[in-house]
């Protein structure tokens, strides 16, 4: 069987796959990496969006070994190394934008890469950017103030830090 | 009183290990030695297995086993939960629920075989190598022509698909036709209550694990109550006793009833680890849940209502028919039956009421709750008949809920329950101020301006959470009793542990109960934990489902800590050498009224476990107490809703601009969890009734099997939110004064939206009576230009 490397949350890993194997399959089954989610088999749901050399990507949707050498984070790296959580993470929370939290991995994933992309979008642009994340539970609401408000704070730490 | 106790918004505690990715979802756990099996589902809707040859397909690479209904003859089938007995006092027809197809396979989905393998893909090579032969017999997909003579059965020997006709209250019957007949004004409407696919985002997953040593079973599995699993597998299907079998629900990725039910894999699971000696895995993909999920509603109904002119209702007459699907699922049979039929006196005090429901097996996915479960579907009927009625009377759609709305309480409806209390005016009050009634006016004319077409449409709703008390659902045909328990353990210093038998898959429940049990100690809720999802740790439990979790678990709790106070008293008693009459618990302290004599909590708690000055004689150490809640009535949480939508008359395509929701409630423990769950339900309703439909062909090919079909509600389908729960009447019969927050959104928002439109096209001059939900683009523009032709 063909052999992967890459780096995941800062860390090199390699392991053994087959050709067909989907680099969430990698992540969950070969690293145990378990945070991100499998929430449907046609590239639509967005539970298992990770970043793929700092751009969002449905990790159901390529091969492990197309991420060959990759740097990968998941949302087991997004966190800081004390365990305190991100701004969007703190966000999630502070706003309730999560209520399984099975969406909540892939939410967070698109909605740091939108942030990156985008420090100030408007409520319509968030909403758009999320098109490929489904939620069941939160009828979305607080996953938008969530991710707005978190825009506004990093947007404050800029200043801040200027 | 404690930060975070009864009232406040404290943040979920349960949130950072979901945002850190350390959740544990059923598909997170993995057994040494595992193995992973794929289900080989029919692709035809009804046939007989004519050849099922598996020997090619054993000899394929990490094949361990194969299984098919010749591995089962012991098994019994997956139970209904629920026995309906007919009008004619005939129980209802109940076909047997193979694990595996036995002979014939009945829905596109149905399981035929299962390859236990040593990876899943190797599974899943091995299950396409399987000879299988199937002879087509013709689908029965429309419940109409399933009832007619000649029909194709779904169950030959039934000799019918009818599961049952059900009148209720059939005594009521001939005074409902009578007065339909007499009356000033009759309206009727035809409608169709869509079928859905739930969709939790996390598909079901089932671990079986087998313990040779001491013949010990395990169930992981995704369910939003283990010890009902527990229950139905192992008594009915597979013959394990209670303390042999360990049913573990962790995390649960959402659930919106779709995870109550016992299924097959479930079963398959546990008994093939024991089979094969090693772990067996199941993990749905989507694709499958499509096809094996239980799907939501799907009834067709005709529904009249008789008034005076003056819009007082004199009479309602529904007559439904609802799918089954194949086979019966756990609750099926009660959803379209004591959750709809009793429900059907809504807000209102209609004074004859009857509904006739015959269930129908069809060649399709057993049908069964989803979110409302019964509830949605006879508030729809209400709700979207009254605006028709209101149409036609000329009168406003508001004056005309308000005309009818009962106002006192208790209230005795004629199809049963009995209403607590409500103040249905004060949440219509509420509502026209937070969705602007006033304004619209002014919208509307600036949407005309732009060529739209814009509507404003109004529900009320009223549901019924908690079923209960048990005696009565028993008599009803309820397999099950309807109580809930919880265990409180005070450890010696004096932090405790809730077990409780409801199960949170996305509610907060790791959050809520804490603040509840804070509150009544008056301790801080971050020093007591929950313990829930697994019957080797809780003693007993019903689970979570019908919005019952705060009411009936809640109440549990809470009778749980009413005794450990009791018996915390006494020990302080001792401890202060006063009477135990004297003695008061505040604010995490003991003390003696009138004087200044006090002891901690935890100078309590360490007392009772080091006994040493200790009223031995009187009392036994240690402080747990177990209580069982079985309430007396259902809980009656109510609400107003307000949907506003602009039509595009050239395209039918309609935008949600503004939906607004006043709900009562009762007493609200985390105000901040409970908007949450109205939002999530609203999205669900405008889900329903704009974008949603499980779809058949005339095959019975489901033609709904992905996300690229499916249209699930996306961020931009939806707006926000204008959200209220200031109007509250506490519940009169439980300890905490609530009554469940879960489903109404998802009961009250799909007539508020139908109506929305309907209003926005009449008003424009666009006369249509109804269309069929889900109005997506092309059912609005058809319904335009048939009115336009
Ligand atoms: S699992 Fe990747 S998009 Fe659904
Ligand atoms: S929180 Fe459950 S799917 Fe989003």
């Amino acid at each position: 069987m063909p052999q992967v490397s890459m780096t995941v949350n800062g860390r090199k890993v390699s392991g053994e796959v087959e050709g067909r194997t989907l680099l969430v399959e990698f992540l969950r089954e070969g690293l145990r990496l378990t945070g991100t989610h499998v929430g449907c088999d046609t590239a639509q749901c967005g539970a298992c969006v990770v970043h793929v050399n700092g751009n969002s990507i449905k990790s159901c949707n390529i091969f492990a070994l197309e991420a060959d050498g990759a740097e990968v984070t998941t949302i087991e790296g997004i966190a800081g190394k004390d365990g305190s959580l991100s701004v969007v993470q703190a966000a999630f929370q502070t706003h309730h934008g999560l209520q399984c939290g099975y969406c909540t991995p892939g939410m967070v994933m698109t909605a740091t890469s939108l942030l990156k992309e985008n420090p100030a979008p408007s409520e319509a642009e968030i909403r758009e950017y999320l098109e490929g994340n489904i939620c069941r539970c939160t009828g979305y609401h607080n996953i938008v103030k969530a991710i707005q408000a978190a825009a506004a704070e990093l947007g404050s730490n800029r200043v801040a830090a200027e | 009183m404690p930060d975070g106790g009864i009232g406040a918004s404290t943040k979920r505690r349960e949130d950072v290990r979901f945002l850190t990715g350390k959740g544990r979802y059923t598909d997170d756990y993995n057994r040494p030695d595992q193995t992973y099996v794929w289900f080989l589902r029919s692709d035809v809707a009804h046939g007989r297995i004519t050849k099922l040859d598996t020997s090619a397909a054993e000899a394929m690479p990490g094949v361990v086993k194969i299984f098919t209904s010749a591995d089962f003859t012991t098994a019994g089938g997956i139970p209904a939960g629920w026995q309906i007995h007919d009008r004619q006092g005939e129980p209802m027809k109940e076909p047997k629920h193979p694990i595996l197809a036995e002979g014939k396979v009945r829905h596109v989905g149905d399981p035929i075989a299962a390859v236990v393998a040593e990876t899943r893909a190797q599974a899943r090579d091995a299950a396409e190598a399987i000879e299988v032969d199937i002879e087509e017999l013709p689908a029965v997909v429309d419940m109409r022509a399933a009832l007619e003579a000649g029909s194709a059965l779904v169950h030959d020997d039934m000799g019918t698909n009818l599961c049952f006709d059900w009148g209720f209250v059939e005594d009521n019957r001939d005074a409902v036709d009578a007065a339909i007949k007499a009356a000033p004004h009759v309206t009727t409407l035809e409608l169709v209550n869509n079928r859905l696919i739930p969709n939790a985002m996390e598909p079901r997953v089932a671990l079986g694990d087998y313990d040779q040593a001491d013949d010990q079973h395990t169930l992981y599995t995704t369910s939003q109550n283990p010890h009902v699993i527990r229950l139905l597998m192992g008594a009915f299907v597979l013959s394990i006793p209670e303390q042999k079998l360990r049913v573990v629900a962790p995390d649960v990725g959402g659930g919106f009833g779709s995870k109550i039910f016992h299924y097959a894999e479930e079963a398959f699971v546990t008994a093939a680890a024991k089979v094969v000696g090693r772990p067996v895995k199941w993990t749905s993909t989507r694709s499958e849940a499509f096809m094996s999920d239980a799907h939501g509603r799907d009834h067709v109904t005709k529904i009249e209502l008789a008034t005076e002119k003056d819009g007082t209702f004199l009479a309602l007459r529904s007559t439904t028919l609802a799918n089954m699907g194949a086979y019966l699922s756990t609750f099926a049979p009660s959803i379209p039956t004591y959750l709809h039929g009793t429900l059907m006196a809504g807000n209102y005090k209609t004074p004859q009421i009857y509904v006739n429901v015959r269930a129908v097996f069809t060649n399709t996915v057993p049908v069964d709750a989803y979110r409302g479960a019964g509830r949605p579907e006879a508030t729809f009927q209400i709700e979207r008949v009254i605006d028709k009625a209101a149409r036609e009377l000329g009168i406003d759609p508001i004056e005309i809920r308000r005309r009818n709305y009962v106002t006192e309480f208790p209230y005795q409806t004629p199809v049963a329950v009995n209403y607590d209390i409500g103040d249905y005016n004060a949440l219509m009050d509420k509502l026209i101020e937070i969705a602007d009634v006033a304004g619209f006016p002014a919208r509307r004319e600036e949407s005309a301006a732009r060529g739209r077409l814009r509507g404003l449409g109004i529900s009320s709703y009223i549901e019924a959470c908690g079923i209960a008390p048990s005696n009565l659902v028993g008599q009803l045909g309820a397999r099950a009793g309807l109580y809930e328990a919880a265990t409180v353990r005070v450890n010696p210093t004096g932090g405790i542990t809730v077990f409780t038998g409801s199960h949170s898959h996305g509610q907060g429940h790791e959050t809520t109960f804490p603040q509840v049990v804070a509150s009544m100690l008056g301790i801080d809720a971050g020093s007591i934990e929950i313990s829930h999802g697994d019957t080797a740790k809780v003693p007993f439990g019903m689970g979570t489902y019908g919005s019952r979790s705060l009411a009936v678990g809640g109440s549990a709790i809470v009778k749980a800590v009413d005794k450990i106070i009791a018996k915390a008293k006494k020990i302080a008693a001792h401890l202060m050498e006063a009477a135990e009459t004297d003695i008061e618990l505040k604010d995490g302290r003991f003390s003696v009224a009138g004087t200044d004599k006090s002891v901690a909590w935890a100078d309590v708690t360490l007392a009772a476990y080091v006994p040493h000055n200790y009223p031995l004689d009187q009392i036994e150490p240690g402080l747990e107490e177990t209580a069982f809640y079985d309430p007396s009535n259902f809980t009656y949480p109510a609400g107003a809703y307000a949907c506003e939508v602009e039509v595009d008359p050239e395209t039918g395509v309609v935008t949600v601009l503004g939906f607004a929701a006043a709900d009562d409630f009762g007493n609200v423990v985390n105000p901040m969890i409970v908007e949450g769950q109205v939002h999530g339900g609203i999205a669900q309703g405008i889900g329903q009734a704009m974008l949603e439909a499980a779809g058949y062909d005339e095959n019975g090919q489901i033609t709904t099997g992905s996300y690229m079909d499916y249209a699930m509600p996306r961020s931009n389908d939806v707006p926000n939110y204008k959200v209220d729960h200031s109007c509250v009447t506490p519940c009169t019969h439980n300890p905490l004064g609530v009554k469940g927050c879960g489903e109404a959104g998802a009961i009250g928002s799909p007539p508020a939206f139908v109506n929305a439109v309907l209003d926005a096209l009449n008003s424009g001059g666009i006369k249509v009576d109804h269309i069929n939900m889900p109005l997506t683009p092309s059912r609005v523009w058809a319904a335009i230009q048939a009115a336009r032709a």
